[in-house]
């Protein structure tokens, strides 16, 4: 073998392992979803979505637990919207080359990566043990940490990409800068800014950790947003682990539902990505 | 677009959702929150759920383990506790609770061994202890195979499962195992959670049932409703009064009949390893944990009114699902102590 | 008709009053969105110091021994972090074993073999792996895939492997399925899709002139890669490695489905074995006593702040070649 053919072997097995990398990476990614789908579609029905979580033995759905998690996912993405949207503008706009812009930044980008568990834990010092119960209000600060550092990072970036020329014009007609912000800025960024907040929808909806000792779960559906309430990723936890067949065929309806829904939000916020990209070119 | 309007666009499908939805549940029914002990939690969300059925009132009961019931009581999170592990006197006094049974069950040894049918094993007391402390190590052991004439054990590890977390459960189980074994005494000792010498650790009764149904050659221990539904092999364990005991409700019945419940203040009793005749060596008691003095009176008094309706009229589904009802005159000693120490 | 009274403002005073108020708003937005980012800041640090107080009773009452004694017995009230911190590195080094050739193939597939119109499908493909909630994969894990583990790859390495001299003892064990090595995988799959997607953003910031001189010298695609494009991306490829062990070292659920939850040290792989996320998750609820509760929220702290150790080190990899390539990533 002359010493170029073995470096074209040597190329060709590179090549071909990078194949096989690839291939191994889908083939977890389509097992476990044949898994999800092929487990989880004998299981929907109607019921699902008309009837609580049943006591053993007894026919059941999982409305309350649909109902919490929505209520919660929606809190979390209230509070944490404004908040990251604010802290977003204020990295881009005010602290873009600044020390203190840094600082934050890398925190934030901590923060994305934090586990979650350790948010489940701070919430539920912060504010189960103060308040003396769990509740859908602690779940959903819970989650709200994790929306955050999401729509802080979008939010920056998506500011950034607006170009200076827009706020030049704008300044130069004498706009004030909130103005600015609030017209032009937002008005560029926001595909980006929607994405961010699909994105961390689409986290959240699927989140354990941190509800787990924040909202606790209910059999029922509760009236008050200060009660244990109840959320499909808890109850399929609880059910996952439980002896009863009827049980895990829920927590599999549970996790099909989630696990589309993800995927949806997954896909949507790239779409809106690639058109927002087209647009700009 | 302003932000407002942006924010609007991004959550109005689901505020409204929530909105309607809310509106839509809201009722004026009591709600109560009560967490602990899984041993309980299917008769307790049955119990619930009739209970919904009759009065509209909702009964939300979490099972996150004896020891959590306990710890969720004493930090007030929770309307009620309840715990397979009776709190001593003295700690009750402390922490301004009171306790009353509502139930009794079994724990039961289950296997996952090719070929062995329920209740076809049987162990004593001082070989469960010699397998949870992984001295005995193979299915095939002597021990094992010389109370099992007849029964084919494999050359098989056995794989003991056991709750990773605080258990009610447990603490009957170890309590047992504490009283037939000195090795067991001095080497791991008793309590909701211990130090195991062997073996994988499932959360709740419902952890370990899965677990010993995933791995082969396996033995853990579950409260009997689980091995039931789950049609799990349970195994047969002799009691005080030398003779193999299948685990039943009739057994337990046998075991609870030894016991004094007014003996001891707050109906302190241990009722594992009992004498008699057809008693079930591993019997346990389900408690509730209640505050003298409630924050929330309401809610206190919700639940009282639960478990007098549960203890009068909630025999049925107890025994549909195995557990045994405590007898009219310990319910009306209870119903005495809720009088006397539940303002 | 309207008064001629309420027109008489002069042009220059409604100006003014404009003026005015725009800087009025002006500030107070300012003000706004400093407060929100300052947020960010308190609540990282919150969290930190929340989870010191938690766990001051731990730490004060264990001291150091917390961190190396492999105690965790609440009936005696002796707790020690060893087991839970020896299960969390160990099934995150298995994750990265797996994840990091994987994901590096996965990124030169995609830069440099695919032809173009099968790149951002399955890339898409790759990181849809990211989104699947981890309690999915939890599922999977312990229906799926750890009967797989326990009925054919367990026995075949206890037999074929187990035997070996030096690495032989980290595959002798019973067959259950549970264990580290089944949860190091699962780990390991959850973090491909991380650290190949900033393996791939970082091989698309090598200047094309750098690789097309190299191709004209008649190098090799892998040359090209091996030679060019890895030392250009090194620090970044470093902190994508970090950001992928990070979150390992984090992921909760997926691991307390199929670790095995025993609080026990041992050195086979195969054993069933804890983590601290898992600890945490599993027994939260139910610590009965303070020194119980406040030992879990210490191993919280300490999981906080190695994962902040790690992300930070990502971070500032990621961050010098942000600088060199004059690109924030």
């Amino acid at each position: 073998m002359t010493r170029w053919q073995r470096r074209q072997f040597t190329d060709y097995v590179a090549k071909a392992l990078g194949v096989v990398a690839t291939a191994f990476g889908l083939f977890w990614l389509a097992w476990i979803l044949w898994t999800t789908v092929s487990k989880g579609l004998p299981a929907l029905k109607w019921g699902l979505v008309t009837q609580m979580t049943p006591p053993p033995g007894a026919d059941g759905g999982l409305l309350n637990a649909f109902v919490g998690s929505a209520v919660m996912c929606g809190l979390a993405v209230l509070i944490g919207t404004p908040i990251g949207i604010g802290a977003g503008t204020y990295l881009s706009e005010y602290a873009r080359h600044t020390k203190l812009g840094a600082a934050i930044r890398f925190i934030n980008d901590i923060l994305l990566s934090a586990p979650s568990i350790v948010i489940g834990l701070f919430v539920y010092e912060l504010m189960v043990r103060p308040m003396g119960h769990f509740s859908a209000w602690a779940g959903a600060v819970a989650l709200a940490f994790i929306v955050l550092p999401v729509v802080v990072r979008t939010t920056d970036e998506m500011l950034q990409l607006v170009p200076t020329t827009m706020r030049e014009a704008a300044l130069a007609l004498g706009v004030p800068q909130w103005k600015i912000i609030r017209q032009v800025l937002y008005r560029a960024a926001l595909s980006g800014i929607v994405t961010g907040i699909l994105l961390a929808l689409a986290r959240i909806s699927g989140e354990t950790a941190p509800v787990l000792f924040t909202a606790l779960n209910n059999q029922y559906l509760t009236s008050s947003l200060n009660e244990p309430t109840a959320n499909v990723p808890v109850v399929i936890f609880q059910y996952a682990l439980s002896p009863y067949e009827f049980w895990h065929a829920l927590a599999w309806a549970g996790a099909f539902v989630v696990t589309m829904l993800v995927l949806v939000l997954g896909l949507t916020s790239r779409w809106l990505i690639a058109r927002g990209k087209m647009t700009n070119e | 677009m302003s932000l407002s309007v942006l924010l609007k666009n991004a959550s109005q499908g689901i505020t409204l959702g929530c909105a309607t939805l809310l509106m839509v549940s809201v009722g004026h029914a009591a709600e109560i929150t009560g967490a602990g002990s899984t041993f309980v939690y299917p008769l307790l969300s049955k119990w619930s759920a009739t209970y919904n059925e009759k009065t509209g009132n909702r009964v939300n009961y979490q099972s996150i383990g004896s020891g959590g019931g306990i710890a969720q009581i004493k930090a007030a999170t929770v309307t009620f506790g309840a715990s397979d592990m009776p709190l001593k006197p003295d700690e009750l006094q402390a922490a301004g609770l009171v306790q009353f049974p509502v139930v009794i069950g079994g724990v039961v040894p289950v296997v996952n061994v090719e070929g062995i049918k329920p209740g076809e094993l049987k162990f004593t007391g001082p070989i469960l202890a010699d397998i949870f402390l992984g001295t005995i190590a193979k299915w095939n052991d002597a021990a094992i195979a010389g109370i099992n004439p007849g029964v084919k054990l494999p050359d098989q590890k056995i794989t003991v499962v056991h709750r990773s977390d605080g258990s009610g459960t447990t603490f009957n189980w170890v309590n047992y195992l504490s009283k037939v074994s000195s090795d067991w005494k001095t080497k791991v000792g008793e309590g909701t959670s211990v130090s195991w010498p062997a073996g994988v650790g499932g959360k709740g009764n419902e952890g370990v049932a899965a677990y010993v149904n995933q791995i082969k050659g396996s033995i853990g221990y579950v409260e009997l409703a689980y091995a039931t539904a789950n049609k799990m092999a349970y195994a047969a364990v002799k009691n005080k009064n030398n003779e193999f005991v299948q685990p039943a409700a009739k057994g337990f019945q046998a075991a609870a009949e030894q016991v004094n419940w007014t003996e001891q203040p707050d109906f302190y009793q241990i009722i594992t390893d009992a004498p008699g005749a057809g008693s079930w060596p591993i019997a346990a008691t389900v408690f509730v944990m209640m505050y003298k003095e409630p924050k929330d009176a309401q809610r206190s008094k919700d639940a009282i009114a639960f478990f007098k309706w549960a203890l009068e009229e909630g025999q049925s589904d107890a025994q549909s699902l195995d557990y045994i009802p405590l007898p009219g005159t310990l319910v009306k000693q209870i119903e005495a102590s809720w009088a006397k120490n539940i303002h | 008709m309207a008064s001629p009274q309420a027109l008489e403002l002069s042009p220059v005073d409604l100006q003014g009053r404009r003026e005015r108020r725009d800087r009025l708003l002006d500030t107070v937005f300012r003000y706004a969105v400093t407060v929100c980012a300052v947020f960010v800041l308190i609540s990282l640090l919150g969290a930190a110091f929340s989870m010191l107080w938690g766990g001051r009773l731990a730490f004060s009452t264990f001291g150091w021994r917390f961190l190396w004694s492999p105690e965790w017995d609440a009936v005696q009230k002796n707790f020690g972090a060893l087991v839970p911190i020896y299960g969390t590195l160990v099934t995150a080094l298995i994750a990265m074993i797996i994840a990091v050739p994987v994901s590096f193939g996965i990124a030169f597939f995609l830069t440099e073999i695919a032809p173009p119109w099968m790149r951002a499908p399955v890339a898409a493909a790759v990181e849809l792996l990211a989104g699947i909630p981890s309690i999915i994969y939890g599922m999977w894990g312990l229906f799926v895939f750890v009967p797989f583990m326990g009925e054919h790859v367990a026995p075949w390495l206890d037999e074929h492997v187990g035997p070996l001299p030096l690495i032989g003892p980290l595959f002798q064990g019973p067959p259950i399925g549970l264990g580290m090595l089944t949860a190091g995988i699962v780990l390991g799959i959850m973090v491909i899709p991380f650290i190949s997607s900033v393996m791939r953003e970082v091989f698309n910031t090598v200047p094309v002139h750098l690789k097309e001189s190299a191709y004209a010298v008649g190098n090799t695609t892998w040359e090209v890669v091996w030679d060019i494009v890895l030392p250009y991306t090194r620090s970044a490829v470093i902190g994508g490695v970090f950001l992928g062990l990070g979150r390992a070292l984090g992921e909760t659920m997926a691991v307390t489905f199929v670790l095995g939850n025993a609080h026990q040290l041992s050195l086979s792989l195969l054993e069933p074995g804890n983590s601290i996320a898992a600890t945490i998750a599993n027994e939260f609820t139910e610590a009965d006593s303070a020194i119980y509760l406040s030992s879990l929220i210490a191993l919280g702290f300490l999981l906080f702040i190695v994962t902040f150790i790690v992300l930070a080190i990502a971070r500032f990899m990621l961050s010098r070649l942000a600088l060199r390539a004059g690109k924030i990533t």
